[in-house]
């Protein structure tokens, strides 16, 4: 371990980049003849050793099923698991992990399950759901898909302002006699972070859940639940430095108790007669199937490895980098390029979607990688939100715990090239 | 920076930024196909009319990256106004050379299978494709081949969908 790392590094201390980097196999290859700069964190993080290490070890000395078998490593396998429901409670300060952590696929499908179980057996035809511009497919669509098979739900949204920050002024307005909130708690697209706790607090005056898409704050900020108020909250393990296959959705406990199971299968029940189950009590209730162990292993070594860091400096790094990059790339390429969202501050994550001229960004994206630099071009599953400002695509560069100012600077040098090669 | 290059030709270039057939003819009578790519966003309208056996005129609308777009409007010049017997031929010798690759990528993502090569392709004769041989740079970069067809599978199923026989 680094002197860096030590957990009595205080929250203020800058980060070791360059220690930092060396935890992270895949930035010593190269791409193209240059070494790996990877500014795609926000579609998926890579993942440090001690994250695969601790898979590998998992699968050489203890793979067995869960909540199965009495024998030595099914008792150890199992415990693993748990223990990382609890790992992954405390990392957002659940009340209650042990009973409020349901582990699915990714919040995709965690948000899902709060739209089929909660959402099916709340929402009547007519009921008004309150969604945001800059919500992601994966709070929208579950939500349209609900709509459809209850003959249609009142979908509501608040817009974003010229800034790209939520429109709050008209929020009583919209929140009248809305049933719950869909709210991203970081855009994926814009870097915004909104006043989550002040959205709830006015939707729970107004009787309304908040379903929160957890996504992208939860592995770049310290996040509780307690003090954001809402009732559900999802993220990923992939985008926070875990393995793929394994999301979380954390719940109010009383919630939780009063939903029907999502998917059905093995692991879900308490009874099985031949015309009818009981379901098992949350969280087993909504993990049907053999689930994601390994993962589970995975996920809990990379919030100790985030634990261990401290996810304020991972914060105060990210916001710093923001500004550098926002700065540098207005110093360096002026009104030729353009970046989509808040200036850097407190309100926003270390997301730039970047339009450049009029290189379309499939075609930036093209250029950069020449330059060994990973960027997401396209729509990032928030097509609305593209419309709402007037671009088909952008490139979006994302920033990590192990970006640097030389990132920024290679990325700014692809973008040139890019302007160069399209004249 | 040669591989960019070889990718992005300077007809290529020329066809991104002057594209011809640009727009969209009044449907009906033409018959009009939209096309996207699901994965960036990119959309083609290939709006067309079927006379006499030929493709008789036809326009491109929508909005994307260089080489769905230069795609698109090389194609345009390349078969409007040509027997539908030869348009199809054409349609089948382009996705040849792109399909050499392309199949190597896994199942198509329009689910229909169109993109992907059904047999080993034949050897594909460069010189008939005249200026279209310069997009065969895409085959290097897998992922901007679906740029690449994606007015050409448009146009394929504009034909389909108008029953379009040679005369």
């Amino acid at each position: 371990m680094t002197p860096d790392r030590s957990a009595a590094a205080p929250a203020s201390a800058p980060l070791n980049v360059e220690a930092l980097r060396k935890d992270f196999p895949l930035l010593t290859r190269t791409v193209n003849g240059r070494p790996v700069v990877y500014l795609d964190s926000a579609s998926s993080a890579l993942q440090p050793q001690a994250v695969i290490s601790a898979m590998s070890r998992y699968y050489e000395t203890t793979h067995a099923n869960v909540h199965r078998g009495v024998y030595a490593t099914a008792e150890e396998a199992t415990a693993l698991y748990e223990r990382a429901r609890l790992v992954a409670g405390r990392f957002i300060g659940a009340p209650d992990a042990a009973h409020e952590i349901v582990f699915t696929k990714n919040t995709t499908e965690s948000l899902n399950l709060v739209a089929q179980s909660w959402g099916r057996s709340n929402l009547r035809a007519g009921d008004a759901v309150l969604l945001t511009e800059m919500e992601h497919h994966a709070n929208i669509v579950p939500w349209m898909i609900l709509s459809e098979e209850l003959g249609g739900l009142d979908l509501r949204y608040i817009p974003i302002d010229s800034d790209g920050r939520l429109a709050l002024d008209d929020l009583d307005r919209l929140v009248d006699g809305v049933k719950v909130v869909g709210l991203s708690t970081m855009s994926n697209v814009l870097g915004t972070i909104p006043p989550v706790r002040h959205i709830t607090s006015v939707a729970h005056e107004a009787g309304a859940l908040v379903v929160a898409d957890g996504a992208q704050l939860v592995p770049h900020s310290p996040v509780d639940v307690r003090d954001l108020g809402v009732d559900f909250i999802a993220f990923s393990a992939h985008k926070m430095m875990g393995p793929t296959g394994i999301g979380v959705l954390w719940g109010r406990a009383e919630l939780l108790n009063a939903m029907p199971p999502f998917l059905g299968g093995g692991g879900m029940i308490l009874d099985v007669k031949l015309d009818s189950f009981k379901a098992a009590p949350p969280p087993a209730r909504f993990e049907a199937g053999t689930p994601p162990i390994a993962e589970a292993v995975g996920l809990t070594a990379a919030i100790a490895y985030l634990g261990e860091i401290g996810m304020d400096r991972i914060r105060a790094h990210e916001l710093a980098l923001t500004n550098f990059a926002l700065d540098r790339l207005d110093e360096k390429l002026g009104s030729d390029v353009r970046v989509f969202g808040p200036p850097a501050g407190e309100d926003r994550g270390g997301v730039l979607s970047i339009a450049y001229r009029d290189v379309h960004a499939h075609d930036l994206a093209q250029v950069l990688d020449q330059f060994g630099v990973c960027v997401r071009p396209g729509h990032h599953c928030a097509k609305p939100l593209m419309r709402r400002l007037g671009v088909q695509a952008t490139a979006r560069a994302s920033l990590s715990l192990f970006s640097d100012e030389h990132d920024i600077e290679v990325l700014i040098e692809g973008l040139l090239e890019a302007g160069r090669l399209f004249g | 920076m040669a591989e960019l290059e070889e990718l992005y030709r300077e007809i290529i270039l020329d066809h991104y930024r002057s594209p011809r057939n640009r727009g969209e003819l009044d449907s009906p009578p033409a018959h009009r196909v939209e096309g996207f790519n699901p994965l960036c966003g990119d959309e083609v309208v290939v709006s067309m009319v079927v006379e006499d056996g030929k493709l008789a005129d036809l326009k491109i609308g929508g909005s994307g990256c260089s080489i769905s777009q230069s795609s698109a409007s090389l194609m345009s010049a390349a078969v409007k106004g040509r027997p539908v017997d030869e348009v199809r031929r054409l349609i089948s010798t382009f996705k040849g050379m792109m399909s050499i690759h392309e199949a190597n990528l896994g199942p198509d993502s329009n689910g229909d299978g169109s993109d992907v090569a059904e047999s080993e392709p034949e050897e594909i004769d460069l010189d008939k494709l005249g200026e279209l041989a310069a997009l065969q740079g895409v085959v290097k970069f897998p992922v901007r081949i679906k740029c690449a067809t994606l007015s050409w599978n448009a146009l394929a199923q504009g034909l389909d969908e108008v029953g379009a026989e040679a005369s």
